[in-house]
């Protein structure tokens, strides 16, 4: 169908946006931010449009080249594709908005913007692809694109923790590659949907067992799961905000969880063990994070933390295997991608104002920065779970689906967890924007134009997130995407039997 | 004069090079245009034409290097490949498939065959020459910073 | 069978280096190390007994040749490698301008 042509478009203008910024911008100023916002505008309303298009066909194929899978590289749109192409083109599409101000002080626009762009072509590759290798490849564009912008101040901090960073990254891409060798070397192919149906044909054995550990750390790695989560507080503070902000609201999500989901749930195959090991992992990052975010003074360093424990509610719900707690999971995954974005502008902001990042010199900020104190309170209080926000409808359902699958332990951890967000974000609140004003800071200003839009837009979907779970709008965004992984063994059906339907293409002999 | 002859390497090496450099290029073209034939194609021929401009400047030095390829120069080309590669990909679009292979295949086993698998060599030659040559002056150039400072 | 863990070995001795060494430019080099042992290891998948070559041309026939995929999705990743390396040596070369060392233990401000 001739729709399914904006399938390649997410890749096609994201790449070619990076390069027309490095090819023309770096002479003209201005062009950066038009082109930069411009490409992200545009990627925003084709996801838009290709939620529509999976809401109303079901699951795309589109075979590039006309190559037919499982020869040629597919790409698929479902479900759980278009829910998170949505959620990452709107997450950037604001970023980009409050990176016109915020990115004045640091001297190469073009540089971070064509970077910016290579990243999120990288996610949205890692979304859309249906060729494990292809996912490969999409998955380290994002990570070096990556490691570039944590180093992107070039200062001691921002060196040190780019090679930390580097360095593990690398690691865990070396581990999912070993895995990708045994997986083509057990089935004989690269699509997963072919991959699936010959693994379900075959068994999984012991390469199974073999190549979910290493998915598990190389992937765990990238998602920054507890026992490999030592490059998380060091690199996303260290980055600028707005990629902060972008790193820990998505990047963490569509390189890790995305692909744990895929995978596990698509190709492997989900078993009990594997349940089991996720909501252990997902239960010890959330409670472990957050007690190691609780002691921090450094705004963004405390936010990295926490965007740990927020990432282990994910894992938790999505790890209980059960239709609901998928739901909560990927619902706690939207939800987060806007709250903790809104909270790294904020810390941004407030670093732009004043120049410091540490909350013992701040208070009382509350007079003079009117948009980023109410934008943070409106944060804070949805990841910390308070009633009408978004945070709470997330956190609530995965806290039932963990009681109704009898795991009483899950959920009590689970609130308990959230017990001490809020303390920590209190904590935030009370040095930071509450208080008596420091005579210091009686002459800060409140931030331009572009970032309190961009902080505004992130609060309004904060307050009016809980409207996703109404019954009309479920069925449309959340649903399709918890029905792709709860109904996991019928990913490869549906895919062999849309590449068997396609009418064109020439398939290999 | 005395200066110009200082920098880089010996005379031996400077002659030896002024001899190889051509056939080095010569080369990596041949590599890059037989990529649908032979093993090779737009990587590997890349590779050898950046290396050509690379024993370039370790034999005469950054200067002469830097004034025959500017930074903005390598680094134009070096976007020019990606949007050359990208619009190939795209061009598709008019037969109804993204990286549609859509000119004339030709017939096998002849230089000019393969529809657009040369014209995605030569892209991907101009962008990975270009990007090795980049990454090598960057290098290079940060290293000369940090001696100024000392 | 020997060939296969050879290469297991291989990505040990990097992985080795990465945690044990304290000089940045030998981390660089036992990622590289790691690097190229899952790409021999992905080649040395690839190989059939008795196989050729996978060059198509006109006068061979195409039968008894290795896996031919797994070499250029090894290029792929060599390209990856490349670029990896690149930027991590360009890092190295900015931590040693601004810390004046390249040991790792000296260099560790961040904390906690």
């Amino acid at each position: 169908m001739p729709q399914a042509n904006i399938i390649p478009l997410f890749i096609a203008i994201s790449l070619g946006g990076a390069f027309l910024i490095s090819i023309i911008g770096r002479r003209i100023k201005g062009f950066p931010d038009l082109m930069g916002n411009l490409t992200t505008f545009m990627l925003l309303c084709l996801s838009v449009s290709a939620l529509k298009l999976s809401n109303s066909y079901g699951t795309i194929i589109y075979s590039v080249g006309s190559w037919k899978p499982p020869a040629g590289i597919a790409m698929v749109l479902d479900g759980f594709t278009s829910f998170m192409l949505v959620t990452i083109n709107l997450v950037a599409f604001i970023v980009s908005i409050y990176a016109i101000n915020y990115m004045e002080k640091y001297t190469s626009k073009w540089k971070f913007y064509t970077l910016f762009l290579l990243m999120l072509a990288g996610m949205n590759g890692v979304i859309l692809t249906g060729d494990i290798f292809n996912l490969f490849v999409f998955l380290e564009i994002a990570s070096v694109a990556s490691y570039a912008l944590v180093a992107f101040g070039t200062e001691r901090h921002e060196l040190e923790a780019a090679f930390k960073y580097a360095v593990m990254g690398t690691i865990g891409s070396l581990f999912i590659l070993i895995g990708i060798v045994f997986l083509y070397s057990y089935t004989s192919t690269l699509n997963m949907a072919d991959m699936a149906a010959i693994l379900a044909h075959k068994g999984i054995g012991n390469v199974g067992l073999l190549v979910s550990v290493l998915f598990i750390m190389g992937f765990g790695l990238k998602a920054a799961l507890v026992p490999f989560h030592a490059w998380l507080p060091d690199a996303h503070p260290s980055a600028p905000a707005p990629i902060s902000a972008m790193l820990s609201g998505v990047l963490v999500k569509s390189l890790g969880v995305y692909t744990i989901c895929r995978i596990f749930f698509n190709v492997i195959g989900f078993s009990l063990e594997i349940s089991s090991l996720l909501m252990f992992l997902g239960a010890a990052s959330m409670v472990i994070g957050v007690f190691l975010a609780i002691g921090q003074w450094d705004f963004k360093r405390l936010l990295a933390y926490h965007s740990i424990s927020q990432i282990g509610y994910v894992i938790l719900g999505i790890g209980l295997g059960t239709p609901l707690g998928i739901l909560g999971g990927l619902f706690h995954l939207f939800n987060h991608s806007i709250f903790k974005s809104l909270l790294f502008l904020n810390s941004g902001a407030v670093e732009y104002s004043t120049g410091t990042r540490n909350l013992q010199k701040m208070g009382g900020l509350r007079e003079k920065m009117p948009v980023t104190s109410a934008t943070s309170l409106t944060a804070s209080m949805a990841i910390a779970g308070i009633p009408p926000f978004n945070g709470f409808w997330s956190k609530l359902l995965i806290i039932i689906a963990a009681v109704e699958a009898g795991r009483f332990g899950y959920a009590f951890l689970a609130v308990l967890a959230s017990i001490i967000t809020l303390a920590s974000f209190t904590k935030v609140l009370k040095y930071a924007f509450f208080g008596k004003l420091r005579e210091k800071w009686n002459n800060i200003k409140e931030v331009p134009l572009f970032m309190a839009l961009a902080m505004a837009a992130l609060a309004f979907i904060c307050i009016v997130g809980g409207v996703m779970l109404f019954p009309g709008i479920v069925t449309s965004f959340l649903k399709p995407a918890a029905d792709v992984l709860s109904e996991g063994a019928k990913y490869s059906v549906t895919v062999l039997q849309g590449v068997a339907n396609s009418p064109t293409g020439h398939s290999v002999e | 004069m005395i200066r110009e002859q200082d920098k880089g390497m010996s005379v031996i090496v400077k002659t030896v090079t002024r001899f190889t450099m051509g056939l080095i290029l010569l080369y990596g073209i041949y590599i890059l245009s037989h990529g649908h034939l032979s093993p090779g194609g737009g990587f590997a021929g890349g590779v050898i034409v950046a290396l050509s401009f690379v024993l370039l400047m370790l034999a005469y030095g950054k200067e002469t290097a830097l004034k025959k390829f500017p930074k903005g120069v390598v680094s134009f080309f070096e976007n020019a490949g990606a949007i050359m590669f990208l619009s190939i990909a795209l061009l598709g679009f008019t037969g109804g498939y993204f990286f549609l292979n859509f000119l004339d295949k030709g017939e096998p086993y002849k230089l000019f065959s393969a529809g657009i698998i040369p014209l995605c060599n030569i892209a991907i030659s101009l962008k990975v020459g270009a990007g090795l040559f980049a990454i090598f002056v960057a290098l290079v150039l940060v290293k000369l910073e940090s001696e100024k400072k000392v | 069978m020997t060939i296969y863990f050879l290469c297991l070995v291989l990505f040990c001795v990097g992985l080795y280096c990465v945690l044990r060494k304290r000089n940045i430019i030998k981390i660089i080099v036992g990622i590289i190390i790691c690097e190229y042992a899952v790409n021999l290891f992905f080649i040395l998948a690839a190989y059939r007994v008795g196989g050729r070559a996978p060059i198509f041309s006109a006068q061979t026939d195409i039968s008894n040749m290795v896996d031919p995929l797994p070499a250029a999705l090894v290029l792929t990743a060599i390209v990856i490698g490349l670029a990896t390396t690149a930027l991590l040596v360009a890092i190295a070369m900015r931590i040693y301008e601004k810390y004046g060392t390249f040991d790792i233990t000296k260099i560790s401000e961040l904390r906690g």
